[in-house]
């Protein structure tokens, strides 16, 4: 019996090894050593001294930082709720569709998410192109003056959030419609039945049976949105980079082309903090979510 | 009455039906507008009024693209990297999964609970601290490097246990019976069982790494090292200011991972709800 406990050791740490030897290095001593470098002067390779909090209070006198804060939090606002919602109307949409009809509108509007940021970049940039942009076209007969929407400070965001939204509904959609299979048919045959209106069946049906999924879905854009950096900074090439400041975008900024390490690892400490307080949220979210529809 | 109200009803349910498709084509169009802008000779693409279709199609820019830029270097780097990761993640993952599902062990809960919070830690959080610990192990412009953070996706292992953990307890005890080992186990009996979802996470862990764009990004300095959805934006001059080679170049970058969904479409969605922790 005994050996059989050894042997059963023996073999659940061969099988755990190879994943927890990866780990290790790649994931716990790295985090260890954002924490670490955080309270020192080190650059982005090599040791620093110890400075304490320093780099964390300099934050709050960096104008930089608090523009990469409130650009961060911009982003979000025009990203999360409203990418939402577009995604909860196409997927009401797409599910009242059937079969082939069905599984070729959800590639439509699927297909954008399973592309990579650098491509998506390059078709909007060019859709966007001020000179020769299929939307300047769509701007002239509209009887709108062209806006060149990369370089200019009141369109970049918006503009980057549309394209972030048009990138990502895909994922939404997708658990929006996992989420609407999920509601049992025969509530609706009993709502038909009352000759319940179509305004009626949604928001007292669908609505409410559908808000584990909404909570969820808003949670999971929440974290993505605020660990913004790809689209940014794309199109931020060979405009105004420190304008569209956001915060990974400072992190990757003063670790990799000020190569100050220990105050990017501040800033790093800051994000990694935010975004576990939200995800734990969205544990508690899925928990929730999980036993409702058992 | 009655008969009027149903065909309210049904011209309703036309015109929603009608709005939705009409949708999903405006949503597609900047796609599709690519894809025929790269086929267009640089002179139809300036144009100043839209033609849905080229008048003289070319394919001179993909020749350009594969001939005279490095994006067949890149292509090999992506391919590497991705299939690299995608192996190495799915089948760590696979074992641990196994492990935590199937054995008793001392720490099994603490692991299980390591695991479940890796998920909330942002990876863009651990830029610095990687590219140290590449840097110091002299994996700066390799492979190895580019790879190296990208082997850990905890919710693969997450999804994992979920399946095994679903395998009625008969099959394990009849194989233990005869003396199977926990190897055979696995690779004979759970393995097989579970071949569906192992596909469906091997294609989004190939898609994920393929797409992936800041740390592959930082990875690498040298233009031959880099995959080729850094490559197509970093170097400028490849292109120059040829509209349509650019767009040439974006329709390879993208073709890899658009034709794993649109042969995989099933498997892919999928993968992808799971990974949100939902089960579809």
């Amino acid at each position: 019996m005994l050996q059989d406990r050894r042997k059963n050791l023996l073999v659940a740490l061969a099988l755990i090894a190879p994943f927890a030897a990866i780990y290790a290095l790649a994931f716990a001593y790295p985090t260890i050593q954002m924490f670490r470098i955080s309270f020192t002067s080190a650059p982005l390779i090599g040791a620093g001294d110890w400075v304490g909090i320093e780099n964390y209070t300099r934050l709050g006198k960096d104008p930089l930082f608090s523009r990469a804060v409130w650009n961060t939090l911009y982003f979000v606002a025009l990203t999360v709720v409203p990418g939402t919602l577009i995604a909860l109307m196409i997927a009401l949409g797409v599910s009242r569709l059937a079969g082939r009809l069905q599984a070729l509108v959800l590639a439509l509007f699927f297909l954008p998410y399973i592309l990579p940021v650098s491509v998506v970049y390059l078709i909007w940039d060019w859709t966007l192109n001020f000179q020769f942009g299929i939307a300047m076209h769509v701007l002239d007969w509209l009887g709108i003056p062209r806006i060149p929407v990369t370089k200019s400070r009141t369109w970049f965001m918006p503009a980057v959030a549309w394209v972030t939204i048009w990138w990502t509904a895909g994922f939404s959609i997708l658990l929006f419609l996992a989420g609407m299979r999920a509601i049992p048919a025969e509530i609706y045959e009993a709502a038909a039945l009352d000759n319940a209106s179509r305004w009626t069946t949604f928001s007292r049906i669908t609505w409410p049976l559908l808000r584990p999924v909404t909570a969820l879905v808003l949670t999971i854009q929440l974290i993505l949105q605020l660990k913004i950096f790809d689209q940014v900074y794309l199109f931020s090439i060979g405009g105004r980079p420190n304008e569209n400041m956001v915060l990974v975008y400072y992190i990757f900024n003063k670790a990799f082309q000020q190569n100050q390490g220990g105050r990017a690892a501040a800033v790093a400490v800051t994000l990694f903090v935010i975004i576990v307080v939200v995800s734990v949220l969205q544990f508690q979210l899925l928990r929730l979510a999980g036993r409702r529809r058992q | 009455m009655r008969e009027s109200s149903v065909q309210r009803w049904n011209l309703w349910s036309g015109l929603i039906t009608a709005v939705t498709i009409i949708c999903a084509v405006i949503w597609a169009f900047p796609l599709y507008w690519a894809v025929v802008s790269s086929i267009k000779p640089e002179d139809e693409v300036v144009r100043p009024y839209i033609e849905l279709w080229p008048e003289t199609l070319t394919f001179q820019h993909y020749i350009h693209a594969l001939t005279a830029t490095q994006i067949g270097t890149w292509y090999l780097n992506s391919i590497v990297v991705a299939v690299g990761v995608t192996v190495v993640c799915v089948f760590t993952s696979m074992l641990c999964g196994y492990a935590l599902s199937q054995l008793r062990f001392p720490g099994r809960t603490t692991l299980w609970w390591i695991i479940l919070a890796s998920f909330m830690v942002p990876t863009q959080a651990l830029i610095i601290n990687h590219f140290e610990l590449i840097a110091n192990l002299g994996l700066v412009n390799t492979w190895i490097g580019t790879m190296l953070p990208q082997f850990i996706h905890p919710v693969i292992i997450i999804v994992y246990k979920q399946f095994f953990d679903q395998v009625p307890r008969d099959f394990r005890e009849a194989a233990l019976m005869d003396n199977a080992s926990e190897f055979a186990i696995l690779f004979k009996v759970y393995l097989p069982m579970n071949w569906g979802v192992t596909t469906a996470l091997s294609i989004v862990c190939f898609i994920w790494t393929w797409n992936a764009f800041l740390w592959p990004f930082l990875s690498v300095t040298r233009t031959e090292m880099m995959t080729v959805t850094v490559g197509i934006t970093q170097v400028n001059d490849a292109f120059g200011v040829y509209y349509a080679r650019e767009l040439a170049a974006a329709v390879l970058a993208g073709l890899p991972v658009a034709l794993a969904y649109l042969l995989f479409q099933r498997r892919v969605t999928e993968a992808i709800t799971l990974s949100a922790g939902i089960k579809g």
